[in-house]
């Protein structure tokens, strides 16, 4: 890895934790379900965006985009089936907050 | 270079505004917008198979059914709003702070440059190659979780009468 490439993968490095930290920082402030997906969301578009910077930095760009494609996959289907969960919450106690949820303990 | 900067910059700044926006709409459209900025990233490091995948699945479908599920759910009345907007300013206006102050970590820290990335035996050169002759395992569990998925959606979305639940 040359010093350009280091530097790239500094670079995006750097901005992908700030991203992180928005993700991270929403998921444990929210009360509200919907908002913590979002959350979530943020987390992985870190993780995908560091792992095709990665992929560059290592010379295996086709290594990292087979495995975001991957992670792109899964997060789909869980954001699909978080949302029915988070459907499913508001039909039944009528609210999206994360404190209504105590019932769950009973 | 200076083109990388911008949209990282416009990256964050598109996180912080989905993360802190009052309404559930702003933050998916955020999102949406954190989402397409990566995709210019993407193919900007020459990752277009992937870009492309996050353009049309992240930006598209996953803000599809962000408004959908919005859409489903109840509105908030206005001194709800108030009431919350309160109370989000008191939670949310330390997440700016913690950027800053992160970056500011960061870049007095300086982590060395001249870190070596582990040279792994190359693969294939074409991502087509990769996904189909080198991760066949992995894309079996594709086709699973993705039939979970959809076997999932299908139980939750499922519209029942109010005295069944």
């Amino acid at each position: 890895m040359n010093g350009e490439t280091a530097g790239l993968f500094y670079l995006f490095g750097f901005f992908v934790v700030l991203v992180s930290i928005c993700g991270l920082y929403c998921i444990l402030v929210t009360r509200n379900l919907i908002r913590a997906i979002i959350g979530l969301e943020i987390l992985i578009k870190g993780v995908t965006l560091l792992l095709v910077v990665a992929g560059y930095a290592a010379g295996q760009p086709a290594l990292s985009q087979a495995l975001v494609i991957t992670v792109i996959v899964i997060e789909v289907v869980l954001i699909a089936v978080a949302g029915g969960i988070a459907l499913r919450v508001f039909r039944h106690t009528d609210s999206l907050e994360v404190g209504e949820l105590r019932k769950l303990k009973e | 270079m200076q083109i990388n900067i911008v949209l990282l910059i416009l990256m964050v700044l598109a996180a912080l505004w989905s993360v802190m926006s009052r309404s559930l709409l702003k933050a998916t459209v955020g999102l949406a917008l954190t989402s397409a900025i990566i995709t210019m990233l993407m193919f900007r490091l020459g990752a277009a198979l992937a870009a492309v995948f996050e353009l049309s699945v992240c930006t598209g479908l996953i803000t599809v059914v962000f408004v959908s599920t919005i859409s489903l759910t109840k509105p908030l009345t206005h001194k709800e709003i108030t009431e919350l907007s309160k109370d989000r300013i008191k939670r949310y206006w330390y997440l700016p702070v913690i950027v800053a102050l992160a970056a500011a970590g960061m870049a007095v820290l300086r982590i060395p440059k001249d870190f070596a990335m582990p040279n792994l035996p190359a693969i294939a050169a074409d991502v087509r190659v990769v996904l189909w002759n080198a991760r066949q395992l992995d894309l079996f569990g594709q086709i699973i979780v993705i039939i979970i998925g959809a076997l999932g959606v299908v139980i939750l979305f499922e519209e029942r009468r109010r005295d069944e639940w």
